[in-house]
């Protein structure tokens, strides 16, 4: 057992309304810079969608990712042996086109151009090569617009759906999407890391952050084939490549990341995670049908007195210990089994977690008779002749979550390499929660039935509270448990303590105080 | 006539070869961000493959075959004891010395038409890709106008080089020399004398080690055995990353 500590992430999906303050907040701080106008370090995409880059999640085209061979895992499109041979000329490297153009206006000329018959507009100009240019593609243009034929359809994940579930989701009345924030993922299996032929990028033992060492990357570009998520990216003028700092500077100063602080709809959590680091290659090398519990599995229970043994052992401090017990994270993932990972497919661990969203509603169309009601309105009252009735009560418990208008298996393609049954059972624990509140708050549900929906799904009226709590109510410490970062230790990442000992407050540190003579 | 042959031959290589390793190795030390490949595939891929591969390859080889005639000339004259051998060695080499030069005019064909290529060009890309152009036109000139030259090149070229080193330079035979070998020979001093100060700097960072590395890696800003012992308030050595 080698226990090390995880800042790990929850998105809570059916909280996300797809504002993008998270990608503006990242943007402000560390990509308004030449060469990375185009990275979006966070980004919100629309699912179904093709998302940023477009089609990232198809590994045919992108070759991101672990595969599982004979002797276990090995990169798909990095690593020794592809990685030194694509050196000079990487094949499965996405090139600007697949993200988009960075662009903005020449808005100047709203201003300076001289007087005459037309009106001055704006040009779009490249931002890379300064000269106007036709706008393609954005990092964001496939919001909301599912159902065409240029995004929502060419979703990868929409390889396993038969063409008749694909048809039925692009019905206009049974139309639907739901937003995916995404960030790094800072996993414990990080095929960036393995793939980087300059040992660039490492992750830290600390608090699993995965970084690229700017001075030591030589632009060989490999981790932006090898992440499947296409969170690596890289800068076309330093020529280096860059990615998610997971807000490092904020973390150690206690602060949330930006994109987690400035979330509007608070559907972000962040906590630590205790983790066993011998299990990673074993976990990693699961088949399909085990991957997905065993990498829930590697995380391990912050109360086990094993676990803060070995956590001690490896230099872990007690406060990261003790935010690891009260962790957010811990409890939407291991608690109360309501989360999952992105694509654990690609097998690198990731470890940013969803809650699989239970949008759209669950409800049905029901056959009403209305005259009663219509007879007692006004004459000039608009009468609407419906005789049906949009349904969202839960006469049927767990009908309605089967019938969803998001196929299962789409959202399984997603978060639970297709295992639809685990989806499933994230829902209807989603579920047992409103209808215990429902019996709380308003009333019309009885004991019986309400006890019956929390006991199926393996909850408890008071673990139901408590997720009512941290989904609905939590305040901003109880969402964002940011571990001490020791920043009385700190300073001896940057300097050598023994330097200034016996020296402080003398003026001595900098040898420049000399004894006359 | 003597004085411009001394510097060609004699000066300017020592100058070539200290600024090359001092201005390298500060470079690296130094601007550790800015020894990168620079690699322009992100803004366009497929022109760069047809010029790339053929410029590296070819690189690749028909440097190495300098440097083992340079380094075991002995063993060269041996293999070119037998006209078929020698005949094999010199096509190769000149197959690959053409397939630098098509790499090498792609390449710079790619990089003064490309809009966004242009945009990441700077005066020293285009005056280095100049200089190995003459370097490479240089090259396939010699190899097909004065043969049989690795036999030559065995022969007399690396005692004079070795001489250099050995601090004795003995420069008849490369006084002797016609303008062309002479200008090739020069243009290699010169490239070597350019490399700190433009891209090339990449040769050097080549990721060889990536052969014997653990795929994983995790760094440690603290010590963390010692971090929860009471008996090291501070850190006995200095950090790493210090």
């Amino acid at each position: 057992m080698d226990i090390r500590s995880q800042v790990s992430m929850v998105f809570h999906l059916d909280k996300c309304i797809g504002c993008h303050t998270c990608s503006i907040a990242c943007k402000n701080i560390w990509t308004d810079r030449k060469g990375a106008e185009y990275m979006w370090w966070n980004n919100v995409e629309t699912k179904p969608g093709t998302g940023y880059p477009t089609k990232w999640e198809d590994q045919e085209i992108y070759k991101g990712g672990w595969e599982k061979d004979a002797n276990g895992i090995d990169l798909k499109g990095a690593g020794k042996k592809k990685g030194l041979r694509n050196i000079f000329h990487n094949p499965h490297m996405p090139e600007i086109g697949d993200y988009y153009e960075p662009f903005t206006y020449r808005y100047l000329d709203l201003i300076e151009s001289p007087a005459g018959d037309d009106q001055p507009t704006a040009r779009p100009i490249s931002m890379i090569t300064g000269k106007p240019m036709d706008i393609r593609m954005g990092p964001n243009w496939d919001d909301d617009w599912s159902g065409t034929p240029d995004y929502a359809r060419k979703d990868p994940n929409m390889k396993d759906l038969s063409e008749a579930e694909q048809e039925a989701m692009f019905q206009l009345e049974r139309m639907c999407f739901f937003y995916l924030p995404r960030i790094c993922n800072h996993c414990l299996n990080p095929a960036c890391v393995a793939s980087c032929p300059s040992g660039a990028l490492y992750k830290r033992g600390e608090d699993g952050v995965v970084l690229i060492n700017q001075s030591v990357c030589r632009a060989w570009r490999m981790c932006v084939t090898a992440c499947p998520y296409k969170k690596s990216y890289y800068n076309w003028h330093t020529g280096k490549s860059e990615k998610c700092i997971l807000c490092y500077p904020r973390i150690e100063a206690g602060y949330a990341p930006a994109c987690m602080h400035s979330c509007v709809g608070r559907i972000r959590y962040l906590g630590v995670l205790l983790y066993d680091a011998d299990k990673i290659h074993q976990v990693a090398s699961s088949d399909d049908a085990s991957l997905v519990n065993n990498h829930m599995d590697i995380i391990q229970d912050p109360f086990d007195e094993k676990v803060i043994a070995s956590a001690k052992a490896n230099g872990i401090a007690d406060s990261t210990i003790h935010a690891a017990q009260y962790s957010p994270t811990y409890k939407f993932i291991k608690t109360w089994g309501l989360a999952l990972p992105l694509h654990p497919e690609f097998r690198t661990l990731p470890m940013l977690f969803y809650v699989p969203p239970m949008l759209p509603v669950m409800a049905s169309v029901k056959d009403v008779d209305n005259t009663a009601q219509s007879e007692k309105m006004h004459d000039i009252a608009k009468y609407w002749p419906d005789n049906w009735l949009y349904d969202t009560s839960t006469e049927e418990l767990w009908g309605t979550i089967e019938q969803a208008r998001m196929p299962m298996k789409y959202l399984a393609s997603l978060f639970s390499n297709g295992d639809e049954a685990m989806v499933i059972d994230r829902l209807k624990k989603l579920m047992a929660v409103r209808i215990h509140r429902r019996r709380v708050t308003v009333g019309d549900i009885t004991d019986a039935k309400a006890d019956k929906t929390l006991a199926d799904v393996g909850l408890t009226a008071e673990l139901a509270d408590d997720i009512y709590y941290l989904t609905s109510l939590a305040k901003f410490d109880d969402r964002f448990v940011v571990p001490a970062a020791h920043r009385e230790q700190a300073i001896e990442m940057l300097e050598f303590t023994g330097d200034v000992k016996g020296n402080t407050g003398f003026g001595f540190k900098d040898g420049s105080a000399e004894r006359g003579s | 006539m003597n004085t411009l042959n001394t510097f060609m031959f004699v000066a300017f290589p020592y100058v070539a070869m200290i600024t090359f390793v001092i201005g390298t190795a500060i470079r690296y030390r130094q601007t550790g961000f800015k020894v990168s490949s620079l690699s322009s595939q992100f803004l366009e891929g497929k022109k760069l493959f047809w010029g790339v591969m053929p410029f590296h390859i070819g690189l690749l080889i028909v440097l190495g075959g300098h440097l083992l005639a340079f380094l075991v000339p002995a063993a060269i004259l041996a293999w070119n004891g037998q006209p078929v051998r020698l005949i094999i060695l010199e096509v190769t080499a000149v197959t690959f010395g053409m397939s630098i030069l098509v790499g090498l005019v792609g390449l710079l064909h790619r990089r003064l038409t490309n809009e966004r290529i242009k945009a990441v060009t700077t005066r020293m890309d285009i005056a280095i890709e100049l200089l190995l152009l003459a370097q490479v036109v240089l090259g396939c000139w010699v190899a097909l106008g004065f043969r049989w030259g690795s036999s030559w090149f065995a022969a007399d070229l690396s005692p004079y080089l070795w001489s250099l080193f050995k601090l004795s330079p003995e420069t008849a035979a490369v006084f002797a020399l016609p303008v062309v070998i002479k200008l090739h020979i020069f243009g290699a001093f010169l490239i070597l004398f350019m490399v700190p100060f433009t891209r090339l700097v990449h040769i050097f960072v080549a990721p060889l080690h990536y052969i014997s590395r653990p795929y994983q890696q995790v760094m440690w800003n603290w010590n963390k055995d010692r971090i929860r012992d009471p008996k090291t308030p501070w850190s006995p050595t200095r950090p790493k990353n210090n």
